[in-house]
């Protein structure tokens, strides 16, 4: 097993915290894994993206040329990101921002309506978690039971006091997926 | 009978090389016999630099480290961040300091470090001919300004002493000659008082020194000191700059 | 100690404190920026630590020649085009003979070219680089381990034989976060520092020094230099083979380069049963492993040499190899980090047609 992701966004919208978490999620299951942020003069103007590559064996290389899914947050990535998806690939974005048009009709697609959804427990900044939370019920890379386990060492001392915040944030997501995508 | 002059301890008993009438053997005395005075040979690191006075670790009896052209007060930064309480001082000349090492002067001094620089202008590059420095003065001749320094065209000196006064975290600073027994024991005066400032940590120090280079000025050594009394003292005013309480 | 996800940049500054260094000193460049932006948090936890943001790489170089010779452990980093810069002081580094690591994480060139990863510094860091007949020990790490493993072990390296090391790293390197054990500083016996410059206490007075006026005694240097380098040579090149038992060609590739061509092979073999190839990976790009690849083409004829350049290490393969075999070539210079598919289609093809021309 070998699965790229590009988690991508506008700066500020936790694009690279999220992949982050998956990375260290990955890590705690004994996963090969690497997490690769775009950086320098391609950051600028308020982009942001990484690629998260989980495996089970080494990982040559750690940029995703065509990857496997993709995680839009903004508008613009939802394009731009798209035409890198594989055939079969899954896109899954944000419904709060983007709006679906203009999709190809090799890839799997799902809408998550992150802001609002995050709004109604209470604070939006966790919108990126709900996203995971999406992420890991469709790409099913790693254990959510297991995630919710080792979240309070991922997210460390610092951000301890976020732990149930973040906590229902991924559930929320999980579940939005559960409900919204039978077919899983 | 009692001995009244005699060969400082911090001086190798070596002869030197440099051209008669230089200033260069007469400031590391100064060096040599003030080491010996404040009993500080055995605390001090020196960084000579490219130039005339490249071999002064021949002469001087103490650790040196030689800097590429320019990187003197580099060096000594990372000299003096890792023995703060040693004495570590530059010597360099006017385009190592002024023109190649401008950029790192500057910012030693900025950054206040606490090193001494012993800044020898003498208006022109020794070691490398006499070709024009960034201190020759206006209409000066040197072998790269044949037909005198144009201010105009290659800019007036430089002056180096007024140019760090104005950053906050230099500490004293001077300028003397050595072209005149009484300016002799000015200039020993100036590098006491700059060495007691390095000791006390109060920033970074310098003592910029006139001195003859007869050689490159085509000069006798009497006419050369009497050209820093009568011309180069006009462009470069000797005096303390700035001195912060010790 | 337990796995943590790093930085690239910030393994190398970590591993490097774990070593020991108290010094260092540099001046910003993308992209390497997060390594003196977290040493200048770390070094104030370090008893004795000293970090300055410098005012150009020159000084930072300098500075790096200045604690050294007062006896620190000191450190500079940059990319490549700031390295062209301290070039000056490795010179004067390698002619004194002072330890020093130096960091490159390389970007496209010439010039002020990009920021993206490549391997375009080969020439520059193996022939020494500034001016002189000198060699530093050049070591490239191809994942944030060996980044952490690798600058701890330069810092050995460098007091050992009194060289400047420099750790070459690629812009996806630096940025990229994999899973790292730092290592930890055991107690190795080193030379010890006879050189250092502390004030000349109940000691005759040292003189460090590069400028050597007399021909015969410059020469007499350069030849002690010299031996230096052979002893190095004989001691200290690594590298590291994989499937290479069987293997009919040979791919030689580092750094990044090499852990894109290993998932390649393993692609290919994975593919096609019959194809025989494997990888030679110089980790020491000085000293090369000449003798590795010598003895190599005793069995095999073909060597594919994959660069993210336009072509540098390639010079060196043909001259280990001497005129024996076939070398082939596959470059991507200008921060192009080709895909493991795409260099594994390059490799089959030269592959291919080589196993028909010896059937012919």
């Amino acid at each position: 097993m070998l699965i790229k992701t590009i988690f991508s966004g506008f700066g500020g919208q936790g694009v690279l915290s999220t992949g982050q978490t998956l990375a260290k999620a990955a890590l705690q299951e004994g996963k090969f894994v690497t997490f690769l942020p775009s950086y320098g003069a391609e950051v600028r103007g308020g982009t942001a993206n990484c690629t998260v590559t989980i495996s089970d064996e080494e990982i040559a290389s750690p940029i995703a040329s065509e990857p496997e899914f993709v995680v839009a947050l903004n508008q613009p990535s939802f394009f731009r990101f798209q035409n890198l998806l594989q055939s079969g690939g899954f896109l899954l974005y944000n419904s709060s921002l983007v709006e679906a048009s203009n999709i190809r009709g090799d890839i799997e697609t799902l809408g998550v309506p992150i802001t609002e959804l995050a709004a109604n427990i209470g604070n939006v900044k966790v919108a990126n978690m709900v996203m995971l939370g999406s992420f890991i019920r469709i790409s099913n890379l790693i254990s959510f039971d297991r995630l919710i386990k080792n979240l309070p060492e991922i997210l460390g001392a610092e951000k301890a006091r976020l732990l149930n915040i973040n906590k229902q944030a991924f559930q929320l997501g999980f579940d939005y997926v559960k409900e919204h995508l039978k077919c899983l | 009978m009692k001995k009244v002059f005699s060969r400082p301890k911090s001086l190798r008993k070596v002869s030197m090389h440099y051209c008669p009438g230089c200033g260069h053997s007469i400031i590391h005395r100064l060096i040599a016999e003030l080491l010996d005075e404040l009993k500080l040979r055995d605390k001090t690191i020196c960084v000579p630099p490219a130039g005339c006075a490249v071999l002064a670790y021949y002469y001087l009896d103490i650790d040196m480290v030689e800097a590429p052209h320019g990187r003197a007060t580099a060096v000594a930064t990372g000299i003096k961040r890792v023995h703060p309480k040693n004495l570590v001082f530059s010597y360099q000349g006017d385009g190592d300091l002024a023109a190649i090492g401008t950029s790192e002067a500057l910012h030693a001094a900025n950054r206040g470090e606490q090193i001494t620089v012993i800044f020898v202008n003498n208006a022109v590059y020794g070691m490398t001919g006499g070709q024009m420095a960034p201190t020759t003065l206006a209409g000066q001749k040197t072998t790269t300004s044949p037909f005198g320094r144009d201010p105009k065209i290659e800019g007036p000196p430089i002056r180096v002493c007024e140019l760090l006064a104005t950053l906050h975290n230099t500490s004293y600073l001077e300028r003397v000659a050595v072209n005149s027994p009484a300016h002799i024991k000015k200039t020993k005066n100036a590098l006491r008082k700059a060495f007691e400032h390095q000791k006390k940590n109060t920033g970074f120090s310098l003592v910029e020194i006139l001195s003859p280079c007869p050689t490159n000025w085509r000069m006798d050594p009497l006419q050369s000191c009497k050209w820093i009394d009568e011309v180069m003292v006009k462009e470069f005013p000797l005096g303390v700059l700035k001195e912060v309480k010790c | 100690m337990n796995k943590q996800l790093m930085y690239g940049t910030h393994a190398i500054g970590e591993a490097a404190i774990q070593a020991g260094c108290t010094c260092y000193f540099g001046y910003p460049i993308t992209p390497q920026n997060e390594l003196p932006e977290y040493m200048s948090r770390r070094l104030t936890e370090v008893p004795g630590g000293v970090f300055i943001q410098a005012e150009s790489e020159l000084a930072s170089i300098n500075m790096v020649l200045g604690a050294s010779v007062a006896g620190a452990r000191a450190m500079t980093s940059s990319s490549s085009p700031g390295i062209s810069l301290k070039q000056e002081g490795i010179s004067f580094l390698a002619g004194m003979e002072l330890p020093a690591v130096i960091v490159n994480i390389v970007r496209g060139g010439p010039g002020l070219g990009n920021i993206a990863p490549a391997q375009s510094d080969y020439f520059q860091a193996t022939r020494g680089g500034g001016h002189g007949d000198y060699r530093i020990v050049v070591l490239a790490p191809a994942s944030v381990q060996e980044l952490a493993d690798m600058t701890f072990a330069a810092f050995d390296l460098a007091d050992e034989y009194r060289v400047p090391v420099m750790v070459m790293g690629d812009g996806m390197l630096g940025q990229l976060m994999e899973p790292v054990v730092m290592p930890v500083r055991k107690k190795k016996k080193l030379p010890e520092k006879d050189y250092i410059l502390t004030g000349a206490k109940r000691r005759p007075a040292r003189l460090v020094k590069s400028l050597i006026l007399d021909t015969k005694a410059m020469e007499d240097h350069n030849w002690k230099l010299m031996r230096k380098y052979r002893r190095i040579e004989q001691n200290e090149t690594r590298w590291e083979s994989f499937l290479l038992d069987d293997a009919e060609m040979v791919v030689i590739a580092y750094g990044t380069a090499a852990r894109i061509a290993r998932g390649a092979i393993n692609r290919l073999r994975r593919e096609d049963e019959s194809i025989r190839v494997g990888l030679i990976r110089p980790i020491t790009l000085w000293p090369f492993p000449t003798d590795v690849l010598k003895k190599a083409s005793q069995k095999i004829k073909d060597f594919f040499v994959f660069e993210m350049s336009a072509g540098q290490m390639v010079e060196d393969v043909r001259l280990a190899l001497d005129g024996s075999g076939t070398i082939h070539f596959y470059g991507r210079p200008g921060g192009v980090v080709p895909t493991p598919a795409e260099l594994a289609r390059s490799i089959a093809r030269h592959y291919y047609q080589s196993q028909r021309k010896q059937k012919k």
